[in-house]
């Protein structure tokens, strides 16, 4: 098969470009540690929540030296809790799942984002950083009233975020009742 | 002619080899109307049907742009989900895919010249298609009533558990069957025309026909069986539940090869006629017949590539999609070497000179040359957000935001529909042997489509970098306000909304000459030829003619790619899911609300629901 000697130069650029995007993403996943939301939990009865011991209280729960673990129900049409306050410079796993249809968990401004498939718990730790405020919507069309699905997100400085949690870690449901 | 001779000439070409390796030939002034006129009329109807879903859906696109950036607000937030259904189930299956059947019919029975098998046949899969497509729009359509217990809220992905009409995916099922059966058409037509002439090489718009049929085949089965044994018995109450992620997992299985194939018939038109308008020659056969073996073996099982950021599928078989993903921007990169060299050879020809000089030298003034250059150009640009959204971790930033609109408008909503608007300036008279009605308003039209294009789609990016979400009635929400890039949030808005309106008057534009064009009377003399490629099929390898072959691995590298993944999300969920409830869009979407409503949304309650300026400018 005759080939262009210009066609054989575009088509080695191109392989290149290929293998640059691959290795920028393995790059991505083996450097900085970007992992993706996959199956690393068992499926759960959506309609069975308040069963569910992560579910059943919505809340935020310190789990290890300054690592916590928010446990966050989607729903048509909020969040709950509603706001998930979160200690300042800590490290966060959420657990997002849906007792009713498919929803999104997108804090806004920010690369945290992930599907919310009732069945399915999805999760997604992040780094808090400063106190600040963000926004959590859902980026994923839920039924007629999607637009006015929203949550909030309130990053706490660490001691007040151990007043308000009673200085208990279980929580007592929305965990942040300032 | 007679109504039914639908033969050429018994001595037209015969025995001899098609000589211009597209395929075929046009001998002296004929036109494919007055060499094929029955097929011809299969064609213009299939036209004319994409044609209403564009018109429709495009209606309906304007109406959302003014609702999303707040502009204008007719209608309520509720209706907009059912607006939004329409615009993409009428524009991406009903105009692309109409659009795309008389593109292929055309180019088959144009390269083997020779008419279709049986052309009662092709009116039975032109019906199938037509019925199904028109139970399912009315099905949606009845969302915007309440009179009947009826609608399809469900947006063009469907993902249960959200619930639409029986109707809604029994027609989707009709239509399907009605693509299968062209398929099929053309199959048999071709294997005729084997039988007729066994030794020659399968002419090239053949082959991109052939080939994309099976890539249909292979993508449809998964959708299939996920509307036939899943979500029609469910939506009929025949079974309780279904597994969300199974029947997603289904739908990309179907969702990323429906997007090639929406490209495959521009795809076709660039290859094998944009040459030709530029005056120029295909530069190589062997490598356009490559590409579509590429897409073949490349465009399914790369589905997962939309699950990035789905729960249950394990990191693995995304990583797997996310390489076959990357690979598959290798023919496309081929394709935007081919296409482009093969118009320079055109100005070249016509007297071009200098590094880019030449460019002047084409015929700009041409709307089907022009608006299928600007096409590509737009598929570029498009080509590269893409390679964003296949970037696995990146894709974080943008999955669901307005970016992947801003995406596929480029895409879909330019590389094909504008190549198809483009092209119909081409075609429309080889099939009705009726002259344009206006080529200059032509020409403004496809210019209009490429500006209203770039401002609506940048825009849209830009938003989508800020974390504003797709498919969403009211972007703006109580808590927050979005930060700012390339320009604010509202100032983003206005882009969008002028890109929008700047669409919908090119789209009357388009539509109306079409209209008026129908108008003109029939005449001679509108006879096109299509130049043999520079390289031509007599240097390319047998093998790559082997569909069949092509085929299996098709089937094959599926069976890799998603064999394993299906099995472990049917492991985990069950083949009917974890439990859960059916939420059907058919009732009254009020009464849902008061029921589910928290307190918070009840305070919010008039700007949900009410349309209005929710939010306001930030």
């Amino acid at each position: 098969m005759h080939v262009h000697s210009y066609e054989k130069i575009w088509l080695a650029l191109g392989l290149g470009l290929i293998l640059l995007l691959i290795g920028s993403v393995t790059y991505g996943a083996v450097g900085p540690g970007v992992s993706m939301v996959a199956a690393d939990q068992p499926t759960v009865d959506p309609t069975a929540l308040d069963e569910d011991d992560r579910f059943a209280e919505p809340r935020v729960e310190q789990v290890g030296e300054n690592e916590y673990e928010a446990y966050v129900v989607a729903f048509q049409f909020g969040f709950e809790p509603d706001p998930i306050v979160l200690p300042a410079n800590s490290t966060v796993t959420f657990m997002v799942t849906s007792r009713d249809v498919t929803h999104g968990f997108e804090v806004v401004g920010t690369n945290a984002n992930t599907m919310v498939i009732p069945g399915e718990v999805s999760t997604l730790t992040v780094e808090t950083g400063g106190p600040t405020e963000y926004g959590v919507i859902c980026n994923e069309y839920c039924g007629a009233a999607h637009h006015g699905m929203e949550g909030s997100i309130e990053v706490v400085p660490q001691e007040e975020f151990e007043e308000s949690a009673g200085g208990s870690s279980d929580g007592d449901g929305s965990g942040g009742d300032q | 002619m007679t109504a039914t001779a639908d033969a050429p000439a018994a001595t037209a070409d015969d025995g001899t080899a098609p000589d211009d390796g597209t395929g075929g030939s046009e001998p002296g002034t004929e036109t494919f109307y007055d060499r094929f006129p029955e097929a011809a009329r299969i064609v213009r109807a299939t036209f004319l049907g994409a044609f209403l879903a564009f018109a429709v859906g495009t209606t309906f696109g304007i109406i959302q742009t003014l609702h999303r950036t707040g502009i204008a607000r007719p209608f309520s937030s509720v209706d907009y989900y059912t607006f939004l259904t329409a615009h993409g189930v009428f524009l991406v299956l009903s105009f692309t895919i109409f659009f795309l059947v008389g593109v292929f019919t055309w180019a088959l029975v144009r390269s083997l010249d020779r008419p279709l098998v049986n052309t009662r046949f092709s009116w039975a899969w032109y019906g199938l298609m037509a019925t199904g497509m028109t139970l399912t729009g009315l099905t949606i359509l009845a969302g915007f009533t309440s009179a009947v217990d009826v609608s399809a809220d469900v947006l063009f992905t469907f993902y249960a558990p959200l619930q639409a009409h029986p109707l809604f995916y029994g027609g989707l099922a009709v239509f399907l069957v009605g693509t299968w059966l062209a398929g099929l058409d053309w199959w048999r037509t071709f294997l005729a025309w084997r039988r007729e002439h066994p030794d020659e090489r399968i002419p090239l718009q053949a082959f991109m026909v052939l080939t994309t049929t099976i890539m249909w085949y292979v993508a449809t089965s998964a959708l299939a069986i996920s509307v036939l044994f899943f979500l029609l018995p469910w939506s009929l109450g025949l079974i309780e539940t279904v597994n969300p992620t199974l029947t997603r997992t289904l739908f990309w299985f179907f969702g990323h090869p429906v997007v090639y194939f929406w490209l495959m018939p521009a795809y076709l038109l660039w290859y094998t006629v944009l040459p030709s308008i530029a005056g120029g020659r295909l530069f190589s056969d062997p490598l356009a017949r490559v590409v579509f073996v590429l897409f073949l073996l490349l465009s399914t099982p790369v589905g997962i590539h939309h699950q990035y950021l789905d729960p249950g599928i394990a990191e693995g078989f995304k990583f797997v999609a996310m390489t076959n993903t990357m690979f598959l921007l290798l023919p496309s990169l081929l394709t935007a070497f081919t296409v482009v060299a093969s118009v320079e050879y055109g100005a070249r020809v016509r007297g071009g000179t200098g590094l880019f000089g030449w460019l002047r030298t084409l015929p700009w003034r041409d709307p089907a040359f022009t608006g299928m250059m600007l096409a590509g150009l737009m598929f570029a640009a498009g080509g590269f957000s893409g390679m964003v959204n296949a970037g696995m971790n990146i894709n974080y930033l943008i999955h669901n935001t307005i970016w992947v609109t801003g995406h596929f408008h480029l895409t879909v909503g330019t590389a094909v529909a504008l190549t198809f608007m483009a092209a119909t300036y081409w075609l429309w008279p080889q099939i009705t042997n009726k002259p344009i009605y206006s080529r200059q308003i032509g020409l403004a039209q496809v210019v209009l489509w490429f500006a209203g294009m770039a401002l609506m789609s940048n825009a849209m990016h830009a938003q989508g970098l800020l974390g504003v979400p797709r498919r969403t009635a009211e972007p703006t929400y109580s808590g927050f306000e979005y930060g700012s890039a390339f320009g604010g949030y509202g100032e983003l808005n206005l882009q969008v909304a002028i890109g929008g309106t700047i669409l919908f008057a090119s789209a009357v534009l388009f539509l109306s000459n079409v209209v008026l064009t129908m108008g003109n009377s029939r005449t001679d003399g509108l006879a096109e030829t299509l130049a043999e490629p520079i390289s031509g099929s007599e240097d390319a390898p047998l093998v790559l003619d082997n569909i069949r072959l092509w085929g299996g691995i098709a089937v094959l590298l599926v069976l890799l790619a998603y064999a394993l993944p299906i099995v472990a999300i049917v492991q985990r969920g069950g083949l009917f899911g974890p439990g859960g409830e059916a939420y059907p869009m058919v009732l009254d979407a009020l009464a849902i609300l008061a029921e589910q409503a928290p307190d918070v949304l009840v305070e919010r309650m008039p700007d949900v629901l009410g349309g209005g300026w929710a939010g306001g400018w930030p």
